[in-house]
């Protein structure tokens, strides 16, 4: 007799890694990820627009003239002629940023990791938004946080729940927000709830960390003012090039007071001990000079046109009883089904038509989300978002009709 | 034997494709490692029929999980191409593969399969069959399973408790496929039961305990999340009653090479057979490859030994007898 075992370290892994499992979903995206398959899952850059004579250039300046830099060790904090550059892309939006509160990240999504790691201990509460990013609770969660969830509407984050909440007691270590163009609800906070937000964390003594990966990517609408111009005291800031430039290069930031960015360097060395500085140097060289600006306003143009189409899609083919946010920047729509449906389960039946979406109780930590879908209209072409929604529509059309008989 | 051309097939655009490509590369791997000259072939990424038809492979080894792997479609195509290959024939495949053939042949053979009723997307859409749902669950009680009819590792299956919990469940199930399984809950131990060569060709009973407590597609495919026993911890009585049951599923649904009957014991010892599969996972959390290893078998001696039983076949030509 003997017990087999399929990993005989099974006993050995941190308890932190108990969330970590194979899933049905993750299962069809290998299946969407054929190319017959239009995806309005994935938040991937239109990265094709970039000029390729420019991105060229770009690489041949740098190892033409910086080889010796660039295929060497960097420093943990990421090199200042960078960081000069970020603090350059802050101001774009309004923000002054001193170069020396910065540290560059692997991606955004580094930040979120080494924020996690610096300020989260078992047990401890954050407050995150409810629907929030997929990708900030993966990270968030091997710290083994309790959430404290904060729900959303048009205007973003309902800061009177949080108000509330705090009232009751509650005591997040941190208030984890997306304010602009929300990834997956695509809303983007107003000025007053910024502007109680940031004045209900600074009386309550709870640091903000404001995830901005979208900002530069505005359609319409005006600026908001970030929560970390508003209160640069209480307001942890990531940034990333990702959508400005490139996801490829992974060169997001970090912007912080001394405290916790002496702990934020120390913990990125202690994770992979500096960036790339290839990737680092390609994202000065990309920032320098004014091309950027062209590129950015047509991958704008880009986006603007595709989210027109996605929306204008929505409303001839989706059944009456769903309804949708309406972006005015970044890669996301939002949609709330009809109640009957399960977009977790509907996903098989999606990809069997060649058709993928994200299914909303990816973003809720709690199994909620059922009745929600995240559709990204960023990397299909028109044609393709158009057909994409249209076979969603008439899925969701036979899932009515389905519902129908099933309840008599 | 060594230096044969060998196409591993997996892959493809079931929902199981992930399962498949782990099954089929480390398939692969292991006949590399036994001197046969073993490529895989998904045919989500090139053309099968135009694959095969200009290399010249001396067998198939059908890796592939779910619809077209499994419910005969690739089977047809190699026995139209002359290929050997290993597994079940095509319409043994159809009826394995489909929940509700299966079960209708279990029972017409007096195989214990928990009681059963079906239904069908078309029979709900035209023909007003949600007015009797109830009846779906009056006759096979509550708790019951619901599953569809043609997918595989627990995809789209949910438990029911309550009759509200249905239509749900049902949808569920048809995401999956045309139409759903509902089937009686049996509360027991769960056992996998394997063949390798004919119906009476068993490996050691697998005894599986989920430690959710769902045998589920986490539990399935999460290292760690499941414990095996390879063989059951089952009484040498109750054990022979499942290898007998298990040699009559195979028997009874024509079955050739490899093949695996998922059960489970009741309290009174009783097997209950819940699932057949004409394409076993050989992943490494798997079961199949558990039972070989119980007996002595290493995975690249089971690859090995089922491959040779395709090779030793002539042809795959419908006209020669088996």
């Amino acid at each position: 007799m003997a017990e087999f075992n399929v990993d005989p370290y099974v006993d050995l892994y941190a308890r932190r890694t108990s969330g970590m499992s194979a899933s049905e979903v993750r299962a069809l995206f290998a299946v969407a990820a054929q190319g017959d398959v239009i995806s309005l899952a994935g938040g991937m850059p239109f990265v094709q627009a970039l000029p390729t004579d420019h991105v060229l250039e770009v690489v041949a300046s740098v190892l033409s003239e910086r080889a010796d830099i660039a295929l060497q060790y960097g420093v943990g904090q990421g090199s200042a002629a960078l960081r000069q550059r970020l603090a350059m892309l802050m101001a774009e939006e309004g923000t002054l940023a001193d170069p020396e509160d910065m540290i560059v990240t692997t991606g955004a999504q580094q930040g979120l990791d080494l924020v996690g790691k610096v300020l989260i201990d078992p047990g401890d509460v954050i407050a995150i938004e409810a629907p929030a990013y997929v990708g900030a609770l993966s990270a968030f969660s091997a710290y083994e946080p309790r959430y404290l969830q904060v729900d959303l509407d048009d205007e973003g984050m309902i800061v009177d729940q949080l108000e509330d909440a705090l009232l009751k007691g509650a005591r997040p270590k941190f208030v984890y927000t997306v304010p602009n163009f929300h990834n997956p609800a695509g809303v983007t906070m107003s000025g007053r709830r910024r502007e109680h937000l940031v004045a209900l964390c600074r009386e309550a003594r709870i640091p903000i960390l404001e995830d901005n990966p979208y900002g530069l990517l505005r359609f319409e609408g005006d600026l908001e003012p970030t929560l970390r111009s508003l209160d640069p005291t209480n307001v942890i800031y990531l940034g990333t090039v990702s959508k400005v430039f490139s996801p490829g290069v992974r060169v997001g930031w970090a912007l912080a007071g001394s405290g916790v960015l002496q702990r934020l360097v120390l913990a990125k060395e202690a994770a992979d001990l500096c960036g790339s500085n290839l990737n680092m140097l390609l994202t000065e060289r990309y920032l320098s000079g004014d091309t950027w600006r062209g590129n950015l306003a047509h991958l704008v143009s880009v986006y603007v046109a595709r989210r027109d189409v996605m929306l204008a899609s929505l409303a001839e083919h989706f059944p009456n009883g769903a309804t949708w946010t309406r972006p005015a920047g970044g890669f996301y729509v939002w949609v709330r089904l009809p109640q009957y449906v399960d977009a977790r389960a509907m996903l098989a039946a999606a990809v069997d038509r060649r058709v993928a979406y994200v299914p909303g109780t990816a973003f809720y930590p709690d199994g909620r989300g059922r009745d929600r879908m995240r559709l990204a209209f960023c990397h299909p072409t028109e044609d393709r978002i158009e057909e994409g929604v249209k076979r969603l529509g008439e899925l969701l059309s036979d899932e009515e009709e389905l519902y129908r008989s099933l309840s008599g | 034997m060594s230096g044969e051309r060998i196409a591993v097939l997996a892959g493809g655009r079931s929902p199981e494709r992930e399962v498949s490509l782990r099954s089929g590369h480390r398939v692969m791997t292991a006949l590399v490692s036994r001197g046969y000259d073993a490529f895989v072939i998904d045919p989500a990424e090139s053309a099968l029929v135009a694959t095969l038809s200009t290399a010249t492979v001396s067998a198939c080894y059908v890796a592939l999980h779910g619809k077209e792997g499994e419910d005969g479609t690739v089977q047809r195509l190699l026995e139209l191409l002359g290929l050997r290959y290993t597994g079940t024939r095509p319409l043994a495949c159809e009826m394995t593969f489909d929940k509700v053939l299966a079960k209708e042949s279990l029972d017409a053979a007096q195989v214990p399969t928990p009681s059963w009723a079906v239904i069908e997307a078309p029979a709900l859409r035209d023909l007003g069959a949600g007015a009797i749902l109830h009846r779906l669950a009056e006759r096979v009680g509550l708790p019951a399973v619901v599953k569809p009819s043609r997918a595989g590792s627990a995809m789209g299956l949910t438990f029911v408790e309550a009759e509200a919990d249905l239509p749900h469940a049902v949808m569920s199930a048809l995401s999956f496929a045309d139409s759903a399984v509902v089937e009686r809950r049996i509360d027991g131990v769960e056992i996998a039961a394997s063949m390798v060569g004919a119906p009476d060709d068993l490996l050691p009973l697998v005894e599986v305990s989920p430690k959710s407590g769902v045998y589920d597609y986490a539990a399935r495919y999460t290292a760690g999340a499941t414990e095996y026993h390879a063989p059951a911890r089952l009484t040498p009585e109750i054990t022979d009653r499942c290898n007998s049951v298990a040699a009559q599923v195979f028997r009874t649904l024509g079955l050739r090479d490899v093949s695996r009957a998922d059960m489970i014991v009741d309290e009174q010892g009783r097997p209950w057979v819940i699932d057949v599969n004409v394409s076993p996972g050989m992943t490494d959390t798997s079961l199949l490859p558990m039972a070989a290893h119980a007996a002595g078998i290493d995975f690249p001696d089971l690859c090995e030994r089922i491959l040779g039983l395709a090779l030793t076949r002539r042809s795959s030509s419908r006209w020669e007898p088996d």
